[in-house]
């Protein structure tokens, strides 16, 4: 393991911290730009050496800006499988990039606020993750490492299409823009259909916790924009906060029909699954994600004795088979990762930290 | 488990529903089976290609014109239309204008819109700038020649010259 990476593996990512606006609903706010060079063909029809040459060129641009200058060169073939894994599961990296060799890598700023996925589908992937509902600050910061690296590389670009990318999909603007939010009353209370299909006619897309082609677990939902043509980034960014602030609403009123007709089978759930994660001693990554769902309403609704929001999106990461293979140093296998989860889980409930912050 | 429907012999992984008219029906199918013609697992189980969905967004046209569209080649990095078709991926920033009349009407379909409307380069917005200015120029220089007030003309063309050179291709800022 590289030093860069035994250090990520000791501290948890700054956008876990819950020091962000409306923290208890939305997780995180992230902000992507698709960019590529002139002088290569798109990385999947690039030669190595031409993948090379991009990758030199965006790392000497990139130690050049304010944002990048101190950040670490990932190059994916000098990583081992689960370091690879580690990364995804940090959401720092797609699971198309760690497939990659050598030539493809992550540039990763200080706090892993700012990074830039080099040879992805696109030359540059810039992003920008904050803590909680912050889509504003993140287009800013998102924007100005845009502007600073814009000085150094050669962008391919046209006038009538803007930045061009591999996929038509990302032509334009090459902004994505998404929160991930937790919304359990609206699962509970059956609305939720309803109202992601309400958010899917305003031209924002909905996915699971994963991203992009996988299921939605523990009731977080990534909601991002679809389209990056004919649109201001401003307007998409704009957008998107309008229908997060809607949906923020929904769940909080939904929270409050929750309360009046169901409050003792709600706190009843809630303290159970409480109970499941300080107490288990195996338990698997899908039923940690559920309860540690549960007890996450429980922070939102203010009920008492429950553990403080950075313990629990803590928990969301570091509980995956990665980070728990990489706490230990060695790899082991599903059913002894059960075992280690929980008494990572239990120790991270149970520490005299989290029960002050309890108390 | 369920037998796959074309071969029989393997348990079926991938399962199609189709609703046509009100009318459903169901397709279970092997990887293999899957994969020979052409169907991806769908959304949640495995991978969603999003190329798929643009393969299925560019295939307009059909017979002998969908064979020439397919012959159609990138003039930058030689990829063809029908490559693009497949995949959904472009090779090169050429591809956008060797394949400009074709992917007009799936840029509208994606985005629905063709025009970009959001920020630039600094270096293209420099060259925007210049253009401007050079067409109000141009139209100054028409009127004062019409109204025979060749001083102002002279020097009008001067400031056109002097730009012309300062606008010269390539970007302003090498790294």
């Amino acid at each position: 393991m590289t030093p860069a990476l035994k250090e990520l593996a000791r501290r948890p990512s700054r956008w876990l911290d819950a020091s962000g606006p409306h923290s208890e609903v939305v997780l995180s706010t992230r902000v992507r730009l698709a960019r590529n060079v002139l002088g290569a063909p798109f990385t999947h029809r690039a030669r190595e050496e031409q993948l090379h040459q991009v990758l030199h060129s965006v790392v000497s641009a990139a130690r050049r800006t304010g944002s990048l200058r101190d950040s670490v060169l990932l190059r994916m073939g000098d990583l081992a499988g689960l370091d690879r894994q580690f990364l995804v599961e940090r959401h720092l990296v797609s699971h198309d990039l760690v497939e990659g060799s050598s030539t493809r890598g992550l540039l990763l700023g200080p706090d892993e606020t700012a990074s830039i996925m080099i040879n992805e589908e696109d030359h540059l992937r810039l992003q920008v993750i904050h803590s909680g509902f912050q889509l504003a600050e993140s287009w800013r910061s998102a924007n100005h490492l845009d502007d600073e690296l814009d000085g150094l590389l050669d962008y391919a670009f046209s006038e009538e299409l803007g930045y061009l990318t591999a996929c038509p999909t990302n032509a334009g603007t090459g902004l994505r823009c998404s929160v991930l939010i937790h919304l359990p009353a609206l699962v509970l209370t059956k609305q939720i259909t309803k109202v992601l299909q309400g958010v899917t006619q305003v031209g924002l897309a909905v996915r699971g916790f994963y991203g992009e082609g996988s299921e939605v677990m523990g009731n977080f939902f990534q909601v991002s924009n679809q389209t990056t043509l004919g649109h201001r980034e401003k307007e998409t960014a704009e957008n998107l906060e309008r229908v997060t602030r809607q949906l923020i609403e929904y769940e909080e009123k939904a929270r409050e029909v929750l309360l009046r007709d169901a409050r003792l089978q709600i706190e009843d759930k809630i303290y159970r699954a409480l109970g499941t994660l300080a107490y288990c001693r195996s338990i698997g990554s899908q039923e940690t994600l559920n309860l540690s769902s549960a007890v996450r309403f429980g922070v939102a609704l203010e009920l008492p004795g429950l553990p403080p929001l950075p313990v629990l999106n803590e928990i969301l990461v570091f509980s995956q088979p990665a980070h728990l293979q990489r706490m230990l140093g060695r790899e082991i296998g599903p059913t002894e990762r059960n075992v280690a989860r929980a008494e990572y889980v239990r120790g991270r409930l149970n520490s005299n930290e989290t029960r002050a912050d309890r108390a | 488990m369920q037998p796959c429907q074309i071969c029989g012999k393997n348990p079926a992984s991938v399962h199609f529903t189709e609703i046509v008219n009100g009318k459903m029906s169901e397709l279970h199918l092997c990887d293999t089976c899957a994969h020979d013609k052409g169907i991806q697992p769908s959304l949640g189980k495995g991978k969603f290609w999003i190329s798929d969905l643009i393969a299925g967004m560019v295939d307009e046209t059909v017979g002998a014109e969908s064979e020439r569209v397919g012959r159609v080649q990138c003039s930058g990095c030689g990829l063809l239309y029908s490559t693009f078709r497949e995949t959904g991926r472009l090779g090169c920033p050429e591809c956008y204008t060797s394949f400009g009349a074709q992917l007009r009407p799936v840029l509208r379909r994606i985005h629905g819109a063709t025009r970009h409307i959001g920020k630039a380069p600094l270096r293209d917005q420099g060259r925007l700038q210049q253009r401007m200015e050079m067409a109000s120029l141009h139209d100054e220089l028409e009127r004062a020649v019409e109204r025979e007030d060749f001083e102002k003309a002279a020097e009008l063309r001067d400031r056109i010259r002097t730009l012309e050179t300062t606008a010269a291709p390539g970007k302003g800022h090498e790294g």
